[in-house]
């Protein structure tokens, strides 16, 4: 079975205080399908003055939303869950058109993980409760959580809806007015969006605004008139926002990406059953939504008597992997999201070659046939070398991973941990010691253990070291949110007697 | 001897970003999504102290990496260059369609002796 691709109008514009509204200055830019390069849309090139137009509408709006009952905002959040899930295939096939991964995916993970989300933090927001603490017989000590107010959002092209339902709920829940900036590679799935739930929050609640990061991206990122920015993509980016966070002396939270080992002990070897199939499988997914993912296990570390066998068996299932038309749901890697990308992952390859690693598979571009051939599409690759190797060490953030062997549980570890970054890895094993205990010593903050690319709302994600701190998909994310206020109440009619 | 330079392409736009912006500085990324990709941005924009390396000069631009990424980088010689392409970074090519993209290369064994002592 195939999808085409969808039908757009010819331009859109941002969505502030309830209305798309066309930005100020009049300019737009073109939004391309990385599919085949073919046009999408016209979407806003917003400059400060359309930020600022946000701006106004949610601090307006802050007041009044920050006082409405949880229940009435878990009820808003629920029914923005069920719009999606109710046009779940129209927003799967427009994020495929625009981000460029297969339909597979959008339709069974990206729009149903998104809906569940949006319902995790509206359950959270019902089921969690203040405090209150007797510190002596007349005195309590109450806290009450409060949000923080306006809070900017930038958001990434890799999972352009996923990202946003992870970022939206938990700030919406706890009362929160939003601006988001979606990535100028993705605008659509976030227009859509908007387009489908326009009347259920109050005007100025929600608002979407569209542009380049040093036109629009900034000015958010930087006003004095948010009260938190939470970000996801690179570092030096993440190191200006967090500049221009401390000019306003304003919390942040960032995810900065990664470079995850992904490691195979010789355990995983030991019978030719459904678990060693699952661990293959496991490898395999550095090629998952072509790599573009901040967690991607980009370098397999296999223990070195197992190498040879286990690394037959991954090439054999990488080469089987189905590149082609991302509309078709047999389809398994699509195209990068654009072409900058396109160049940055063939420049890598090149790298990898010039510094000695050995092309196990791929290694190349992929041409497809007829429209598909103008699209940016890049072969499943295995290199093979060492940790030191740039290829190693820098998120190419395409369907290509590095591998290398170890010897024992030490020189696992040295690898795993011999990196900037800290967000993810992966342990395989059958050995009860290790599947606690090598978790414990990786540097990160998810490890998965016999499994990998799994993001559940109700387990918390976010990153060690380089990779960030904060942590998403997790009811703890609302704190993030959040101020505490601390009413410390006497209950005594006696006077403390100093004066 | 340099560690990095710049194609004809790119620094005809690092010229025409001058004229608008007047000074800039270069900043290596690294991470997700845009991440290893060069950065452009007025010079005042970003705070730098001992934790940034200066690589070297480009059209009179200097290029910064962060001290920990460069431990990595150190051995490679870098050509910045332009693509056509939509990057998400607040670097000023951004607007004009355009990025720029790093090709590198490992040192020479002489080079390594004179840039690595």
């Amino acid at each position: 079975m195939s999808y085409t691709k969808p039908k757009f109008k010819t331009q859109y514009g941002n969505f502030i205080n309830g209305k798309f509204i066309d930005p100020v200055g009049g300019a737009y830019f073109e939004n391309r399908s990385p599919v085949d390069n073919s046009l999408i849309a016209k979407y806003p090139r917003s400059q400060k003055e359309d930020v600022e137009l946000a701006l106004d509408a949610a601090n307006a709006a802050k007041e009044a939303w920050g006082n409405t009952s949880a229940a009435e905002r878990a009820a808003l959040l629920n029914k923005v869950a069920d719009i999606i899930e109710a046009n779940l295939e129209e927003f799967a096939v427009v994020e495929t058109c625009d981000n460029g991964k297969p339909i597979r995916e959008t339709l069974n993970a990206d729009v149903p993980l998104a809906v569940d989300h949006w319902r995790y933090f509206a359950s959270c927001i019902r089921a969690e409760e203040g405090t209150a603490t007797e510190l002596d017989a007349n005195t309590l000590s109450m806290n009450i959580r409060e949000p923080l107010g306006v809070v900017g959002q930038i958001i990434p092209w890799n999972f352009p809806l996923l990202m946003l339902s992870w970022k939206l709920p938990p700030a919406l829940a706890t009362g929160n007015c939003v601006i988001l900036k979606p990535a100028e590679q993705t605008p659509s799935s976030a227009t859509l969006l908007m387009e489908k739930i326009a009347e259920v929050f109050p005007p100025g609640v929600v608002n979407v605004v569209h542009g380049f990061g040093p036109e629009a991206g900034k000015p958010l990122a930087s006003s004095p008139r948010v009260d938190k920015v939470a970000f996801t993509g690179e570092t030096t980016t993440g190191q200006l926002i967090m500049q221009y966070a401390s000019k306003n002396l304003n919390p942040v939270t960032m995810e900065l990406g990664g470079k995850s080992p992904n490691i195979f002990f010789n355990s995983v070897m030991d019978a030719d059953d459904a678990f060693l199939d699952k661990a293959i499988e496991g490898a395999v997914l550095f090629a998952f939504n072509q790599g573009e993912v901040c967690t991607c296990p980009s370098r397999i570390l296999v223990q070195e008597d197992i190498y040879d066998k286990f690394m037959a068996r991954v090439i054999e299932r990488t080469k089987a992997i189905v590149q082609d038309n991302p509309y078709d749901v047999n389809t398994m890697v699509g195209a990068q999201a654009s072409n900058d990308q396109y160049e940055k992952i063939k420049s890598y390859i090149n790298i990898g070659k010039e510094e000695g690693a050995k092309v196990l598979c791929g290694g190349d571009v992929r041409k497809l046939d007829g429209d598909f051939a103008n699209g940016f599409y890049i072969q499943p690759t295995i290199l093979e070398g060492h940790n030191k190797m740039r290829v190693f060490q820098e998120e190419i953030f395409g369907p290509v991973v590095c591998v290398t062997k170890f010897k024992d549980e030490a020189e696992a570890l040295e690898i795993a941990n011999d990196t900037l970054y800290g967000l993810g890895a992966g342990v395989w094993t059958r050995d009860a010691h290790q599947l606690y205990q090598i978790p414990r010593a990786i540097k990160a903050g998810r490890v998965w253990v016999n499994c990998y690319h799994a993001y559940p709302a109700h387990a918390p994600f976010g990153g060690y070291k380089k990779s960030g701190f904060g942590r998403e998909t997790h009811l703890m994310m609302m704190d993030h949110y959040r101020q505490t206020k601390n009413m410390l109440i006497s209950y005594d009619k006696n006077k403390l007697g100093f004066f | 001897m340099e560690r990095i330079a710049i194609t004809d392409k790119a620094a005809t736009v690092v010229r025409k970003l001058k004229e608008q912006h007047g000074d800039l500085i270069f900043h290596q990324s690294g991470g997700c999504c845009d991440g290893s990709c060069p950065m452009i941005f007025e010079k005042e924009d970003m705070y730098l102290d001992e934790s940034d390396v200066l690589l070297g000069q480009l059209e009179g631009v200097n290029f910064y990496m962060n001290r920990d990424q460069f431990e990595y980088w150190k051995h490679t010689f870098l050509t910045i260059d332009i693509t056509e392409g939509r990057g998400s970074s607040f670097s000023l090519e951004i607007p004009m369609g355009i990025r720029f993209i790093v090709h590198s290369r490992m040192l020479t064994e002489e080079e390594n002796k004179v840039l690595n002592p």
